[in-house]
């Protein structure tokens, strides 16, 4: 399996370099272009996260293979203040910043998977994936 | 570092700027000031924002646009959002971010249009 590619975040620029990454790696394993939008937004919502509230991290896309189906997985590392109350940030709405509180569970509506682990103090990890068609 | 600058150019009585960078967080916020200031400057009656080269439309513009169009209202002039992509219309609403105070067009020339309806109907721009 692929080893995927990483961005590191470390300023609002690399945030359009993650999210660059996540559409061309999209379109290489044939992803459609609505799915390459949706694939590119959510990570250009977590880079944002990662840099709002973290301030540096990384970001590694790389390929799937599940059951004989490909996708794509996108793995957001920070070792940031960690999220306190993950149902909070879940929820449409809730914003601690300049966002409009869209950020995270907007990111879990455009990908099929969405998987947060985070302790505060210690970072957050998000995981997510999209299938192809 | 120096953010990219968008153009803005001047038709009439019409501003019209269109996107074809990807926009990083800074530049965006500089672009937001920078159409502000030239609506200020050439009391524009109507500002066109065109998206036909934008592929990724996330939160944080989607905010950046909709305050455009309430900033430039509340300085009397139309804002009209137009050329967004399908894929970028499709992720927008899923995103939850359906703009619904900002008119749109499907193009430029459409655009205008609108714009040129709305300037007409609204008389000096109020209301």
């Amino acid at each position: 399996m692929a080893q995927g590619k990483a961005a590191v975040i470390r300023s609002d620029l690399d945030i359009v370099i993650a999210r660059t990454l996540a559409r061309d790696t999209a379109k290489t394993l044939g992803f459609g272009a609505i799915d390459q939008a949706r694939i590119a937004t959510a990570v250009s919502e977590l880079a944002r996260n990662i840099f709002l509230y973290a301030g540096t991290g990384t970001v590694t896309v790389r390929e799937i293979e599940r059951t004989g189906r490909k996708g794509l997985e996108v793995i957001c590392e920070d070792q940031g203040p960690g999220i306190a109350n993950i149902e909070l940030v879940m929820r449409d709405g809730y914003s601690t910043s300049r966002g409009m509180g869209m950020g995270l569970p907007g990111a879990k509506r455009l990908m099929d998977e969405f998987e947060i682990r985070s302790s505060e103090g210690v970072g957050t990890t998000i995981i997510c994936r999209k299938w192809r068609t | 570092m120096e953010s990219l600058r968008i153009p803005i150019l001047k038709i009439g009585d019409v501003l019209i700027a269109s996107i074809q960078v990807a926009l990083h967080d800074a530049s965006a916020v500089q672009f937001k000031d920078d159409l502000l200031q030239r609506i200020y400057e050439t009391k524009a009656r109507g500002l066109i924002v065109d998206l036909t080269a934008v592929d990724v439309v996330d939160s944080f513009i989607g905010r950046l646009i909709s305050d455009i169009a309430s900033m430039a209202g509340l300085m009397g002039t139309r804002v009209v959002i137009t050329g967004l992509q399908p894929a970028v219309a499709i992720t927008l609403v899923e995103l939850g971010l359906e703009l619904p105070q900002v008119l749109t067009a499907l193009n430029l020339e459409k655009g205008l249009a609108a714009l040129r309806r709305q300037v007409e109907e609204g008389g000096d721009g109020a209301g």
